[in-house]
């Protein structure tokens, strides 16, 4: 086997690990052109451990200006829950909030929606690029904390979900 | 004067910034790590963005939630404070295109004095006296060795883009010289992904003198004299003075002069320290610069009694920097001790931990920097410094008798820091007689 795929399944390799320790169920690392993503069976709704962010294989060097990405692949939003027994959407960067992809348009969700995993719940601008969020969870919107146009912080709570 | 700026570091250095700018009526917004969160200094600035987790790659080192943050509370400029992107060109590069001012030098003087090899050449050609060694970068062990021999060993193997202590090998004959390069290649090709390396003379013992330095727009270059650095564990500074206890008038004018010279031909604005290394004869050699604000620049405010921080920003807004050299003056001696949670009895290994019992020192000549408190936890993510305790006293022995007294009041418990090598250091005879150098510590504390 060449070195370089040496390399790649022991990083696949230890990867597993980490999944295994902290108890995630799914994990995407992307790092310029590669991207893994690793799921592990037998579990049909994802359970986020509270606040456990994969560590990414940064660069040494400070990442580029603008992404041309639009959805976020580096941090998967911290989905904590409350005391409430309802499930936080925080934001994974520093940014301005929106509720709808443009000033016409209608909002992505409404309290009552329900939503899942895959449902783009927010776009959160930062640098001139609009970063779409995505629920992560399966559920209704129980709640819209920030209003639009409003600044956010990474970590900063943005829907309350009901978890179905 | 700027109305609103964004304060890119934390601890004491964001601390320093945010007291600087609350005196000239410039808003603060200061980013922080979900690590940070809870620290008392955050409540000084105007407004706190939490800007990522504890890692500092996704948080003080992630460039884009820092424009982002900035863009969000509409600031004018950015402060970097040290470490972290400080020294970053590419940083500074982006805040240039976001219409962002940096509050530092431009990226091309970054780049120019930020490398080693490109300053090393700068300053010969500015007629700065450097270490003896390589005019380029090394191409081939062959070359090394024959420049080895010409300059005479020991030698030293150099990373261009290092700093931090890394990506240097002592070597004393030929075949020690090849596993030198070998390794410093390999470490520099890891930690600064770059592998370029150069070669100097290994000066014996030497101290390790530094100028200040500021500039503004219009190309004022002042000098705010030296301060002595030799007492260093692992290449990193733990006590600080100035002036240096050793220098003469006369080399202390060519020594500074050097600096500004050095400084002019890079077209340089804002802060920066010139380093150099003094021999056992009293000659010194350029060895790089720092093109940042340093963690130090207290022990040169007492004695010089500037505000180098304010000066940082009046600069960087578009004021000039109305003095002239003569106008520059320093009374009496000013020392720090940096006081860092490391465990000076298990090699100073770091002592993160929550801080139960936390009394500053005080009376007459004593400043403390630092943004520690009562309840405050010193998270393992980040520097271990936790604070600088500084005197500022008439003569020499005054200011090591002040800084005894300030040592012995000050109370961290129950983490382990380096107040008692401190201690230790400023009783210690060699101390006292000034007849210390860079290999001090590793000779006579550890």
């Amino acid at each position: 086997m060449g070195d370089e795929k040496k390399n790649d399944l022991k990083k696949v390799k230890e990867l597993i690990e980490l999944m295994l320790e902290n108890d995630l169920v799914e994990v995407e690392i992307a790092n310029g052109e590669s991207k893994i993503h690793l799921k592990r069976p037998g579990h049909s709704q994802p359970q986020m451990p509270a606040v456990a962010p994969i560590s990414v294989i940064a660069p040494a060097v400070p990442m580029p200006a603008v992404p041309a990405a639009s959805a976020v692949h580096t941090q998967q939003p911290a989905q904590v829950k409350t005391e409430d027994n309802l499930v936080n959407i925080t934001s994974p960067i520093v940014g301005t909030f929106y509720t709808a992809p443009s000033p016409d348009s209608e909002p992505y969700v409404k309290v009552g929606d329900h939503v899942t995993p895959d449902t783009v719940v927010c776009v959160v601008e930062a640098m001139k690029v609009m970063n779409e969020i995505k629920a992560e969870t399966t559920g209704t919107i129980e709640k819209i904390m920030i209003s639009n146009g409003q600044a956010v912080e990474f970590g900063q709570v943005l829907f309350k979900i009901k978890p179905d | 004067m700027f109305s609103r700026i964004l304060i890119a570091n934390r601890g004491e250095i964001a601390l320093r910034i945010i007291r600087a700018c609350r005196e000239l009526g410039i808003e603060t917004v200061v980013v922080y790590s979900e690590a940070d969160r809870g620290s008392y200094y955050l409540e000084l600035a105007d407004e706190a963005i939490c800007i990522g987790p504890a890692s500092p790659a996704q948080s003080y080192l992630n460039i884009p939630a820092i424009i982002s943050a900035a863009e969000v509370a509409d600031v004018e400029a950015i402060h970097p404070g040290y470490g972290f992107l400080a020294e970053n060109a590419h940083f500074a590069e982006i805040c240039r295109d976001c219409g962002i001012t940096f509050i530092g030098p431009r990226p091309e003087s970054m780049k120019m004095l930020g490398d080693k090899v490109a300053a090393r050449k700068l300053a010969q050609e500015a007629h700065v006296p450097v270490v003896p060694g390589s005019e380029d970068q090394l191409k081939d062990e062959n070359e090394a060795i024959k420049l080895a021999n010409k300059i005479g060993y020991p030698v030293i193997v150099k990373a261009a883009a290092g700093g931090g202590g890394r990506g240097m090998r002592v070597a004393h004959n030929d075949i020690t010289l090849r596993n030198a390069m070998a390794t410093a290649k390999a470490e520099a090709e890891a930690a600064f992904k770059d592998g370029t390396i150069y070669l100097e003379k290994y000066i014996i013992e030497p101290r390790h003198v530094e100028v200040q330095v500021m500039a503004d727009k219009a190309g004022n270059t002042l000098h705010f004299f030296e301060r002595d650095c030799s007492i260093q564990r692992r290449h990193q500074k733990l006590i600080e003075e100035s002036p240096c206890p050793v220098l003469d008038e006369h080399t202390r004018e060519e020594l500074c002069k050097a600096a500004i010279k050095l400084i002019k031909e890079a077209k340089y604005e804002s802060a920066a320290t010139v380093e150099f290394l003094l021999d056992k004869n009293k000659k010194f050699y350029f060895i790089e610069v720092n093109t940042r604000i340093q963690v130090e620049h207290p022990v040169t405010e007492m004695v010089t009694g500037r505000d180098l921080i304010k000066m940082q920003l009046q600069v960087a807004g578009g004021q000039n920097i109305n003095l002239k050299q003569r106008d520059i003056v320093h009374t009496g001696v000013a020392i720090e001790c940096r006081i860092n949670a490391e465990d000076p009895a298990r090699n100073f290994a770091p002592c993160p931990g929550k801080i139960e019992k936390f009394i500053l020192p005080g009376g007459m000549g004593v400043r403390v920097d630092t943004h520690i408190f009562q309840g405050a936890t010193v998270t393992p993510y980040y520097d271990s410094m936790i604070a600088k305790l500084i005197v500022h006293r008439p003569t020499r022995d005054e200011a090591i008798t002040t800084m005894r007294r300030a040592l012995r009041e000050f109370k961290i418990e129950p983490l382990k820091t380096t107040i008692s090598v401190c201690e230790r250091i400023l009783s210690h005879s060699l101390y006292l007689q000034n007849k210390v150098d860079t290999s001090f510590i590793e000779q006579h504390i550890v």
